[in-house]
């Protein structure tokens, strides 16, 4: 073990502590003006941490400008609808190109390699005027259905099932039981900490989605919270109290995820920068 | 591998398309087809509400007369240049910074992801206030005597902006990148260097840098195309007109701009999302190709 003397430990401790500054900060302040009451000077110089007299008026207000809790519901509908597709999809699929030998293995496998490479942002408008086509354009059902399946994921089943050793599906197969039964009783309940980080990214991806969601949805009853927020800065950000508190809406419930599940979080980055 | 001859029983011939059927359709229909839509309009002056017909290469010869364009390309280009470097070394040096085992070390690493997990969105926001006129950061500089500066009414101060916050956002992921790539680096080379009397900072120089190459290699690859491919960002602190007179418009803001609503020019903007699709793909291959070059030397 190579020892850290005193001063370098300080000083450590001293550039942790300011680059925590540089990225929690920001949240902190504006966790803070969300709750500065209206009467209360957001431009005070010097800047002024902590509320005053602090207030959940803020959090009211903005739901009487935006639906933020419809908007949030639809960002919940979504994330999960985008979490329950990918684990199905993406583990049938990952299973199949791992675990099954058929023709057209090698092409199917192939398939998602391409779609891996062409980037969502070129063919946004191809996918904008089908779903016209389909007159499915703003619905909610337009904003899940392209990534419903994402071609990342299917990858990372793949090589979760593929690292499984053969010797206990082969025990089953002795004993009569067929692919579902294998795929559904033994494979799926092994690869279950691949299936936590495929939901997790599912739930973020979608819930922090904005680009598709703002092509795709028009009618603000439909909104989803990021596009909502768009929205509301664009037509309220002279009251930055309100835009504070909408923010803190959209941002809490992924902060609090994180907290609980982070050792996920941390693991997809891993599995996906190395497929990505 | 070893026992197909048991498998294939066990199967009918129709169950491994059952299992891929949801995944490769999802990809087929929203994914595939629609590059290839993209493909072919490219070469049509289709509309949004109509199927148009086919015009030969004008939508690129267009391009070439289009400002819009250019500035288009020069924003997302100039991302690219100013962005990579940032994202490429100040993770690493965020990761150098956590990966000592101290007590404490392990909230510090939670805390530097946070932005990572808030959506852009939210970010661009938090960031349009402090950077406001009379926000955080001019209140901190007039601390300090200086300010107050606009950052969103100039058309530089505000893409330059947007490419902090980019380089922000991204910090805690790449630096989980690096951590995973460090902790496999040998212990005993850095020992070894010190021995022979290496200060850090040549340690870091001929040590770590090498050893994190192919690292370094990846994450300029992803930041890269991520740069290039720049909307959110831009679009919330510029707002949907790109700035000042547009100037600060990215090439997806201009696909998204030019192809929407209903009188889309869908033609144009399918040429100009090839455009797209064509650099980002030479991007990765130009990054990935250097690193070949550069480690068979």
């Amino acid at each position: 073990m190579t020892r850290i003397s005193g001063w370098e430990k300080a000083l450590r401790y001293l550039l942790m502590l300011a680059v925590l500054g540089i990225t929690v900060g920001p949240f902190l302040w504006q966790l803070s003006t969300s709750f500065k009451g209206a009467s209360e000077d957001i431009y005070t110089y010097p800047p002024g941490f902590l509320p005053e007299h602090p207030t959940l008026g803020n959090y009211s207000g903005v739901a009487d400008i935006i639906p933020v809790w419809d908007y949030a519901l639809n960002s919940l509908k979504v994330a999960l609808t985008n979490v329950v597709t990918n684990l199905v999809g993406a583990s049938l699929a990952g299973y199949a190109l791992a675990r099954l030998r058929f023709r057209g293995r090698r092409l199917a496998g192939l398939a998602f390699v391409v779609a891996l490479l062409v980037p969502l942002e070129s063919v946004v408008i191809a996918q904008f005027t089908m779903m016209r086509d389909l007159h499915l354009n703003n619905t909610l059902t337009a904003v899940v259905l392209p990534g419903a399946v994402g071609a990342l994921n299917v990858l990372l089943m793949r090589n979760a099932f593929a690292n499984l050793p053969y010797e206990i599906e082969e025990a089953a197969v002795i004993d009569g039981a067929n692919v579902w039964q294998r795929f559904l009783r033994i494979a799926l309940p092994s690869v279950r900490g691949t299936l936590a980080v495929v939901a997790i990214f599912s739930f973020m991806g979608a819930w922090d989605d904005f680009l598709w969601p703002l092509i795709v949805l028009s009618d603000s009853d439909h909104f989803t919270l990021t596009v909502g927020l768009n929205y509301l800065h664009g037509t309220f950000q002279q009251n930055p109290r309100l835009v504070a508190a909408g923010t803190i809406v959209a941002v809490a419930p992924l902060i609090v995820l994180f907290a609980c599940l982070q050792r996920y979080f941390f693991r997809g980055v891993g599995e996906g920068a190395v497929k990505g | 591998m070893k026992q197909p001859s048991v498998r294939v029983r066990t199967h009918r011939a129709a169950s491994p398309w059952l299992f891929l059927i949801p995944g490769l359709g999802v990809i087929a229909a929203f994914n595939l087809y629609p590059f290839l839509t993209t493909v072919r309009k490219a070469f049509t002056d289709a509309r949004t509400l109509t199927p148009g017909s086919w015009v030969g290469l004008r939508n690129f010869q267009d391009m070439l007369d289009d400002d819009q364009f250019w500035v288009a390309l020069r924003n997302s280009g100039l991302y690219v240049l100013l962005v990579v470097p940032f994202t490429v070394l100040l993770p690493l040096l965020l990761a150098l910074l956590v990966h000592k085992r101290l007590p404490g070390v392990t909230f510090f690493r939670s805390a530097f992801y946070t932005p990572v997990v808030a959506s852009v969105v939210v970010v661009s926001l938090i960031w349009v206030w402090m950077l406001d006129d009379r926000g955080l950061i001019n209140g901190i500089l007039r601390f300090f005597g200086a300010g107050p500066v606009a950052f969103l009414g100039d058309e530089w101060l505000l893409l330059f902006s947007a490419m902090a916050l980019t380089v922000w956002k991204g910090l805690g992921y790449y630096m989980i990148i690096y951590l995973a790539a460090l902790a496999d680096v040998p212990r005993e080379l850095h020992e070894a260097a010190a021995v022979d009397g290496a200060g850090a900072l040549r340690r870091f120089v001929s040590v770590t840098v090498p050893a994190l190459r192919s690292t370094m290699v990846l994450v300029g690859a992803l930041s890269s195309v991520a740069a290039f491919k720049v909307f959110s960002e831009v679009y919330l602190l510029a707002g949907p007109t790109g700035g000042p007179a547009g100037q600060d418009t990215t090439l997806v803001m201009l696909v998204q701009r030019t192809g929407t609503g209903l009188s889309g020019r869908v033609g144009y903007a399918s040429a100009l999302s090839l455009v797209v699709f064509v650099i980002a793909l030479l991007l990765m291959l130009l990054v990935l190709r250097a690193d070949r070059k550069e480690s068979a030397s």
